[in-house]
């Protein structure tokens, strides 16, 4: 069941004029600013499918630069994202893609100022929900039905267990969890999807595990 | 929780209560919200679309293209000449639905129901019937969670992304949910209902999602005005007794399987359809800005 709750069917409240192309565009880039954890100094954007084909008649450019600058579906400024985020000093960068992917609405997104950068794909999927399917290579199934968390950690024993122990004194329970690396011994991710929203206590109880170099939520 | 409409028919009348209550306690049962935030915040929800409706049939509204705006307020100037043919309460949920997308069309904030695209339809026929049947603001939310019952199964088996399915996964869905949601505003059973939304479906199955230039404007918010009219007469139908040959899941997995099959150009690339024609190129050449020989 990709859909669960009956707002993902009646809602979002949103700034026209496509859910799929201008508020999953705007979610996917508020998912890649909650990942990088601040404001970046440059946006790479790709666009693949009907997004490269049509993302100038859907505003899909300034949604995701809206997602960008940490605005949510409603909010109004999305209508000038580009010119903000020009005022505020971030380059912006955009690309249509020819390549044929998986799913019709792609978009990659690489954002980052001189100390860092993360890249995030993700795909929207209809009606404004948006499924988060890489993040740094990682490849993910970030299906978006439920909140997650995102932990970015050293591949080490005892990662798992410290970060499970947290979960279970707070009484939060695990839906679905993946851990993956892309080599032994270096950065591992884990997606942990739960059943209720995690408290900012959580979240920085979690970060502060030595272990964890970065925890990312993503509401529901 | 229910998988199809099948089972939300059954589910309803097993407990003898409406398929707004079914869709209410299982959206409870899922997010652990009470009763009262789950009707709050479907509540804001309707406050968005009465909003969007009222701006759209009220103030003259243009999108940034000039290709839409001002036909919703221009039919509600048309009824109030008394000399319509459909009927007012037909042209006025065809009306409500356009200034909706248009609204939408003009960046202006609206409510997804089930998509941007498709935000007309279930705003409209309810702000239209909300003329005749006089409900309370209980009911009205009812309306949105019944529409929403009926989205949620659609969404789940089939698709309501235009991209993904086409306009028949968009205004087609609006279309079914609203029937539905119709005949239980209206008083009907749960079981007519489903045959609403399966009457309406049927219509609107294979329509493509062939947007000008890309934009959610021509012919998206005429497809909303059409959908809205569906929608009433399928409702129609259905409280007169009328059933479907194909039961509505059937009708649902239809839709998703013609969607599969359709091509990519006909799928929200504005690359084929009424985007295509000499017309279509033409507006998307001044919109944009580009000459037509390097399109």
């Amino acid at each position: 069941m990709k859909y669960k709750s009956v707002f993902d069917i009646i809602g979002p409240i949103m700034i026209g004029p496509s859910s799929s192309h201008t508020a999953g565009a705007a979610r996917i880039g508020r998912v890649a600013r909650h990942l990088f954890g601040r404001k970046p100094e440059y946006a790479k954007i790709s666009f693949y499918g009907s997004f490269a084909k049509t993302y100038r008649g859907h505003g899909t450019d300034v949604a995701i630069v809206g997602g960008i600058l940490d605005y949510d579906t409603f909010d109004t400024r999305i209508v000038d994202a580009l010119t903000i985020a020009k005022q505020e000093g971030i380059k912006i960068s955009m690309t249509a893609e020819d390549a044929v992917t998986d799913h019709p609405n792609t978009a990659r997104v690489i954002i980052g100022d001189e100390n860092d950068k993360i890249e995030v794909v993700g795909i929207s999927i209809g009606g404004g929900k948006i499924e988060i399917t890489e993040l740094n290579g990682f490849s993910l199934r970030l299906s978006g039905n439920h909140p997650a968390l995102l932990i970015v950690h050293n591949d080490k024993y005892g990662a798992i267990a410290g970060v499970a122990n947290i979960l279970a004194k707070h009484e939060i329970n695990i839906g679905h969890m993946e851990v993956s690396r892309k080599e032994k011994g270096k950065e591992a991710l884990m997606v942990i999807e739960i059943d209720q929203n995690a408290d900012e206590i959580i979240i920085d109880e979690l970060s502060s595990l030595p272990i964890v170099q970065q925890v990312v939520k993503i509401h529901d | 929780m229910f998988r199809n409409v099948a089972e939300l028919i059954e589910l309803a009348e097993s407990k003898k209560c409406k398929i707004s209550s079914i869709m209410i306690e299982q959206e409870m049962d899922v997010t652990g919200r009470t009763r009262e935030e789950v009707i709050a915040f479907m509540d804001r929800n309707l406050k968005v679309m009465e909003e969007a409706v009222q701006r759209g049939i009220t103030e003259d509204v243009k999108s940034h293209s000039g290709l839409t705006g001002g036909d919703g307020k221009l039919l509600q100037t048309y009824i109030k000449t008394g000399r319509s043919l459909s009927g007012e309460l037909m042209l006025d949920a065809v009306s409500k639905a356009m200034a909706t997308n248009e609204v939408n069309a003009a960046m202006g904030t609206i409510c997804a129901t089930p998509t941007a695209g498709s935000a007309g339809v279930v705003p409209g026929t309810l702000f239209a019937l909300k003329e005749k049947l006089n409900p309370t603001r209980e009911q009205m939310i009812e309306y949105l969670f019944a529409a929403g019952a009926f989205g949620f199964v659609v969404a789940n088996n089939a698709s309501i992304s235009g991209a993904a399915g086409g306009c028949q996964a968009e205004v087609g869905s609006a279309t079914g949910m609203a029937a539905a949601a119709i005949v239980e505003l209206a008083g009907g059973t749960p079981a007519q209902s489903a045959e609403a939304m399966a009457i309406a479906l049927k219509n609107m199955l294979g329509l493509v999602c062939d947007p000008v230039a890309g934009l959610v404007e021509v012919p998206c918010v005429k497809r909303n005005a059409m959908g809205a009219s569906n929608a009433i007469v399928a409702a129609d139908m259905a409280l007169a007794g009328i059933v479907s040959r194909i039961p509505c899941d059937e009708v649902i997995d239809a839709m998703y399987k013609i969607g599969q099959t359709m091509p990519s150009a006909l799928r929200e690339t504005a690359l084929g359809g009424l985007a295509a024609t000499p017309t279509g190129r033409e507006l998307e050449a001044k919109i944009f800005g580009i000459p037509l020989n390097e399109k």
